[in-house]
């Protein structure tokens, strides 16, 4: 049986939509104090597996227990106990700041003075004390994303669920929830995230798995799923001539040719860099580290997600 | 889905109460000023036409009929309009029940803690109203503050159907549909503004199945102190029609909130 430190266990998830299956039968556990990813295309079912997790959406078949509890059956008690952000901007525009988060609170029967303090304590934690007076139209995206964050926490979630955190976020707003969900992580908390962000995934999650059509194509730290798919290093070349093509089809090496892009799997071959900047003295030849990105594009393809 | 629901559609009221509050002085402006307008209108400048009204075997003046009429319409605009336009905005635009449905309330409590706070809007219109009205002396007291619950009970009534529509509709404009065919006509034909009997037979008939025309009803005689059998039927009218209207808004909201 699952050791306390399981917090979801899902085990054959399904879910679907009339004749659609957005979910196919997947299995994961999330332990306790990580953080934990699902990465996948547009319409991948990241979406819809975190919202059976919160309780927004009936599962379709298989289990799934939260906090070793029966969502079907202890919805209630579950989402009392987590925090959940949203993709869309969900604060109440018909109230400001301070009226959204006690509000809110008063959702999770929470009395006026503990939600009061626990607000001025988000607020500060997440740099919006300023702001306590604010009407949600009149905040940033930046600063509306971190509010929804900082409500979701009004209960003292054991479980943060944030589904795309820093989508249509500029670089420093990134970087600043970047930081405040580091600084979450650090005190203990479990979260959830969806994202399609290569970058966001590798530096927050601990774990992570990538989806695409509703099944788990990996699961792993980004560091692990790196080195498993791709090897270390890659090597790109842009617009490759034909006899550097034909070199390297003659060496055993993992390759994908795009046309106006050579890439090579090269695991730790700086010997073959170097070969073939002498050999083809080719300025577009580029040595890098492999990212979660290659190792995303390797399992999803490149095909057009519409 | 099973139907649960328990005290925690209070908060679903309490947050639409919070919002109200912050623009009361507004919110308060039409229940005030909407009778005196029309009795105005009417009383002063329309009833020289008119005359008399029959009510039973007695007389009333026009006056004194439309006024039980204008509060029985203004319970129904509340609740009716509050659980459509209202609930589709904080439904489609706004994410307001999105947000709701992560916290431990559920569909149910949601729109449940809607409709009440409709039928609530319509309690505060009318106890307005009813001090409005009392001044030009149309209202007889005590019996006249029934009309106090019996707005709830038509908040209730009008909210429920209205939320039914909400469930359906796909755009916010096709709430023309429902008001153009369902809300209009009881305004202008379910005694409100000429009595029932001014109508054909089959009219008559087709009125007596409309809501609005048993709120009238009700409104009217116990704002004329009586407590007859339109009061009863009525109200006997108003609770079936809740009852009916109210599990089904609830069971199509959930299978549009819920998927």
């Amino acid at each position: 049986m699952d050791n306390d430190q399981t917090l979801i266990k899902a085990t054959n998830l399904k879910k679907s939509f009339g004749d659609f299956v957005a979910v196919r039968e997947i299995s994961f556990t999330v332990e306790k104090g990580v953080c934990f990813g699902f990465l996948g295309p547009n319409g991948a079912g990241k979406t819809s597996t975190i919202k059976m997790i919160y309780g927004a959406s009936p599962v379709t078949a298989g289990d799934l227990f939260v906090f070793g509890l029966d969502i079907k059956t202890q919805a209630r008690a579950i989402k009392s106990r987590i925090g959940v952000c949203q993709q869309e901007n969900t604060l109440d525009p018909d109230l400001n700041v301070l009226q959204n988060f006690e509000i809110f609170a008063s959702y999770f029967n929470i009395d006026k003075k503990t939600a009061q303090d626990r607000t001025m304590e988000l607020l500060h934690f997440f740099a919006l004390e300023q702001r306590r007076n604010s009407k949600v139209a009149e905040l940033s995206g930046g600063m509306v994303r971190r509010l929804i964050i900082a409500r979701a926490l009004i209960n003292q979630p054991e479980l943060l669920i944030l589904d795309e955190p820093t989508i249509g976020l500029d670089p420093q707003s990134r970087h600043q929830v970047w930081d405040k969900l580091e600084a979450l992580k650090q005190q203990g908390l479990t979260i959830l995230l969806t994202t399609h962000y290569m970058d966001e995934a590798a530096s927050l999650c601990d774990e992570l798995v990538i989806m695409d059509n509703g099944t788990i194509l990996a699961q792993g730290s980004p560091q692990a799923l790196i080195s498993k798919y791709t090897g270390h290093h890659i090597i790109e070349v842009t617009e490759p001539g034909p006899d550097l093509v034909k070199y390297i089809q003659g060496k055993d090496v993992w390759q994908e040719n795009l046309g106006h892009r050579l890439i090579i799997y090269a695991a730790e071959e700086h010997d073959l860099y170097r070969d073939l900047c002498s050999r083809f003295a080719n300025k577009d030849c580029l040595l890098r580290s492999a990212s979660l990105e290659d190792v995303f594009l390797i399992l999803t393809g490149r095909e057009l997600r519409e | 889905m099973k139907i649960d629901i328990s005290w925690r559609f209070v908060r679903v009221w309490q947050r639409n109460l919070a919002v109200y509050r912050t623009s009361w002085k507004i919110n308060f402006l039409p229940p005030f000023l909407e009778p005196l307008f029309y009795l105005i209108a009417f009383g002063v400048g329309f009833s020289g036409l008119i005359g008399n009204i029959r009510y039973g075997t007695t007389q009333v003046s026009y006056v004194s009929f439309i006024a039980p009429a204008l509060v029985a319409i203004n319970i129904m605009n509340n609740s009716f309009f509050e659980s459509t336009y209202g609930s589709f905005v904080r439904m489609y635009y706004q994410k307001t029940f999105e947000a709701m449905m992560a916290t431990p309330l559920n569909a149910e409590e949601i729109i449940t803690g809607e409709i009440v706070w409709g039928a609530t809007k319509a309690v505060i219109g009318t106890v307005i109203m009813l001090v409005v009205i009392s001044f030009f002396g149309l209202v007889s007291y005590p019996v006249a503050l029934l009309i106090i619950p019996v707005s709830f009970l038509g908040g209730i009534a009008f909210g429920a159907v209205g939320m039914c529509f909400t469930a359906l509709v796909k755009t916010i404009d096709l709430f023309n549909l429902p008001v153009f065919l369902f809300v209009t006509p009881m305004f202008l034909f379910g005694g409100t503004f000429f009595p029932l009997a001014g109508l054909p037979v089959w009219a008559q008939q087709v009125a007596l199945i409309l809501p609005l025309t048993h709120l009238v009803n009700v409104v009217r005689a116990l704002n004329y102190g009586l407590f007859n059998s339109d009061v009863v039927i009525g109200i006997v009218y108003l609770a079936v029609f809740s009852l009916l209207t109210m599990p089904f808004a609830l069971s199509r909201m959930q299978r549009r909130l819920i998927k």
